[in-house]
């Protein structure tokens, strides 16, 4: 007997059928809830199930089924369709040449609204590049996140950061980094020194199965298994890390959740196209958290409909109908079907919420693009680029930015706004 | 001879070792059936098979650390980190590891590794996807670093790396795999198809490792570059119509420091250019040489174009890049009154 290479399968390439046979997609209602306080192997078991509380017939069922009223959940309908909208008009804008890059959410956008929902305004948010709703549900305006899009005169970023690159310290949303991972163990050490503090507010943290691989997402399992770190821990299993499939992740036959408990935290694995489930797993979490019960890994199944980022094309590396065969669905149209089937909710409102958020998207991009683009209109004064390096401008840098000004002053340019 | 730009020198070099060495391995994110973020790898998994060019998960340590392990099973892998900013988690198995091997082991195991890896700006790429960070493994003794500028270099310096048996960082400034960059980011993008580098043989060819090139020969002074910046430093010497000896390192460990210091002894006065940032730059390292050599025949004080010393910021990349008008002011502040 010789070894052999294992090389994990994909189950279809393009021209081939979409093959999503290895996803388990339990019934709705089926999964049972434990106690915030369950012992960390008490949630095994869920580890490898799939939480879900809306069923075939749109209704919530199950022990996990939360008590949203009817505005709660039209405010996370909403946030999704809010984050659809300027998803769709960004990847548009980025099409144009307006802006140089974008990544979409599309058909993961409940991963980060019903969280959002779910936890409370001072807990501190450790976002992915693929969180827009994070920021959206937390009132973030939409001039604001397009400012820094165009990287123009408004851009909170000072035009330092590659466009999706966003933060608020005032709404609690850290800094997002082009490099994979790293914000999963800072989450930690934010939930570490709030318990150190003595505070009610914890942490959550996203990233995608792919980056999973990455050492930080060890180090921040290990972190928050030791301290029993107050924090939710999200792994967004979107099946792709732009062309290599979840099973390069170590996803083959294997939950995520399932390295909560390997690891000595919680894990839950859950239905991320179910508003509502992802909205239940996380209350739960979170309430384990702030009662000191220690951090939970959250796996949230779901799929990237989108490319990875304006820079890729997915028809390359797979079948371009392989959302239509997805089996959870698009949370959209299951939310909405929800309130549809509770009398909340109809198709002439969807469809004039639709147009009324189109609409903002529009007002909100004219907005943005007066305060210029990388091409046009006001720019921002590029001796910015040498501030912020460190607190007070050293020497050096001083004499660099004389350099630079000297150089723009020859070229005429030296009187940007 | 076929015309090739540097994504494909690049990607003939792997696919004949590939073909001529079995223990040739390809691994790397993305660089299998989609053939590479900039399609460096296209084709090789198909042609070589799935064992040989291997689709990684997402961990440059992890890439980095089984590549080490794989040569101490007589593997001559050739990793992808794909993009340089991405290679710090991978930093401590090249410092620690891949770059010492050899020496702790006292010659009992070696790493013939070669890590490939996108480097420099001009892309819009931001402070992810921009950094030039060959001067933190320049620094690092027991590693071979390399930056081609060209598709004839590349091709046959790749083979060279993937033949040596120590360890290569090959640096590929991503600004130029489609075409020459002159540093005039408003003029339209120059294809390879012209120019006289783009001639690449089909077959294996090497570039010898540690030996630079005279790009263009000239009395007046020297340029010495390498990457992006050879293009620009033509251009702008070109465009003060000084005759300037322009010389392409092309490899920063070992260092060809007798071609360097033969041009500037020749000419007497030396600008440095590059595109990453200035203090403790490789930069620091070449006029620090160069002065030891040449401090007899020095009419001028050798002088450093690069970035400046900020993170690379999306907004300003034209007025970050050291494009043209910064090498032409500092050619004339190089020649004074010899100008």
């Amino acid at each position: 007997m010789t070894s052999r290479l294992h090389v994990p399968a994909v189950p279809a390439r393009p021209g081939e059928q979409p093959d999503f046979s290895y996803v388990k997609v339990a019934a709705a209602g089926d999964a049972p809830r434990p106690p915030i306080n369950v012992p960390v192997l008490g949630t095994a078991p869920l580890a490898e199930d799939l939480v879900r509380v809306l069923d075939d017939r749109h209704r919530a069922v199950g022990p996990w089924a939360p008590k949203l009223d009817a505005e709660t959940l039209r405010r996370g309908l909403h946030t999704m369709m809010l984050t659809r909208a300027f998803d769709d008009r960004m990847q548009r804008a980025q099409r144009q040449g307006r802006i140089t890059f974008y990544m979409r959410s599309l058909g993961e956008e409940a991963v980060s609204a019903a969280a959002a929902i779910a936890l409370r305004d001072g807990d501190m948010l450790f976002p992915s590049y693929r969180n827009q709703g994070l920021f959206l549900s937390r009132g973030l305006s939409l001039v604001d996140l397009m400012s820094q899009l165009l990287s123009n005169s408004h851009d909170m970023c000072k035009g330092r950061q590659l466009p999706v690159m966003y933060h608020s310290a005032e709404r609690r949303i850290f800094s997002i980094s082009g490099n994979l991972a790293t914000q999963f163990p800072q989450a930690v050490g934010w939930a570490m020194a709030a318990a150190i503090k003595g505070e009610t507010d914890i942490a959550a943290a996203w990233l995608g199965e792919g980056s999973t691989a990455e050492a930080d997402f060890h180090h921040a399992l290990t972190f928050a298994k030791v301290y029993k770190a107050p924090a939710v821990l999200n792994v967004v299993n979107n099946q792709w890390a732009i062309s290599t499939f979840q099973g390069y992740a170590g996803g083959e036959q294997r939950s995520f959740a399932a390295r909560g408990p390997g690891m000595g935290i919680a894990g839950l694995r859950v239905d991320g196209n179910d508003f509502l489930a992802v909205y239940a797993v996380t209350a739960w979490a979170a309430e384990r958290a702030r009662a000191g019960h220690g951090a939970t890994l959250i796996e949230h199944v779901t799929y990237r409909a989108g490319a990875h980022s304006t820079s890729d094309d997915p028809a390359r590396y797979r079948p371009k109908d392989e959302f239509d065969a997805w089996p959870l669905g698009d949370p959209v149209e299951r939310l909405k079907s929800h309130l549809v089937t509770l009398g909340e909710w109809d198709d002439a409102r969807h469809e004039s919420l639709s147009k009324e958020l189109d609409e903002s998207v529009t007002g909100a991009w004219h907005e943005a693009v007066s305060y210029g683009t990388l091409n046009e209109g006001p720019r921002l004064d590029p001796s910015l680029m040498f501030e912020d390096v460190f607190k007070e401008l050293p020497p050096h840098l001083l004499a660099q930015r004389d350099e630079l000004l000297a150089e723009l002053a020859e070229r005429g340019e030296s009187d940007h706004a | 001879m076929p015309n090739m730009n540097m994504v494909q020198a690049l990607n003939s070099a792997m696919d004949i070792m590939l073909t001529r060495d079995p223990s040739v391995v390809v691994l790397g994110e993305d660089v299998g059936y989609f053939g590479g973020v900039f399609r460096v790898t296209e084709s090789l998994q198909k042609k070589h098979g799935a064992h040989r060019v291997l689709d990684t998960p997402i961990a440059e340590g992890g890439i980095v650390g089984a590549a080490v392990g794989m040569c101490a099973n007589g593997l001559r892998p050739i990793a992808e980190i794909q993009f340089a900013d991405y290679i710090y988690p991978a930093y401590d198995q090249i410092v620690s590891e891949v770059a010492r091997l050899r020496y702790r082991s006292a010659g009992a195991f070696s790493a013939p590794l070669t890590i490939r890896t996108p480097c420099g700006g001009g892309i819009r790429g931001g402070q992810t996807h921009s950094q030039s960070p060959e001067a933190v493994f320049a620094h690092v003794s027991g590693i071979k670093t390399v930056m081609p500028s060209n598709p004839y270099d590349a091709k046959g310096m790749l083979i060279a790396a993937i033949e040596d048996d120590d360890p290569v960082i090959f640096f590929e400034p991503k600004r130029v795999y489609n075409g020459p960059f002159d540093g005039e980011p408003d003029k339209p993008a120059q294809s390879w198809a012209e120019h006289p580098k783009a001639e690449v043989p089909e077959g294996y060819y090497t570039v010898p490792i540690g030996q630079a090139a005279v790009t263009r020969e000239g009395s007046a002074l020297t340029i010495v570059t390498y990457g992006t910046m050879v293009q620009v430093s033509l251009a702008a010497a070109e465009a003060l119509g000084l005759d300037a000896e322009v010389i392409d390192i092309r490899s920063m460990v070992p260092l060809d420091i007798d071609t360097i210091a033969a041009s500037v002894s020749k000419t007497g006065r030396c600008l440095i250019a590059h595109e990453a940032t200035r203090f403790a730059g490789f930069g620091a390292e070449l006029s620090a040489s160069i002065q030891e050599h040449c401090f007899w025949n020095l009419e001028a004080p050798i002088m450093r174009v690069a970035g400046w010393d900020t993170p690379y910021p999306h907004a300003f990349e034209w007025e970050y890049f050291p494009g043209k008008r910064r090498v032409m002011n500092a050619l004339r502040r190089l020649m004074g009154e010899a100008a």
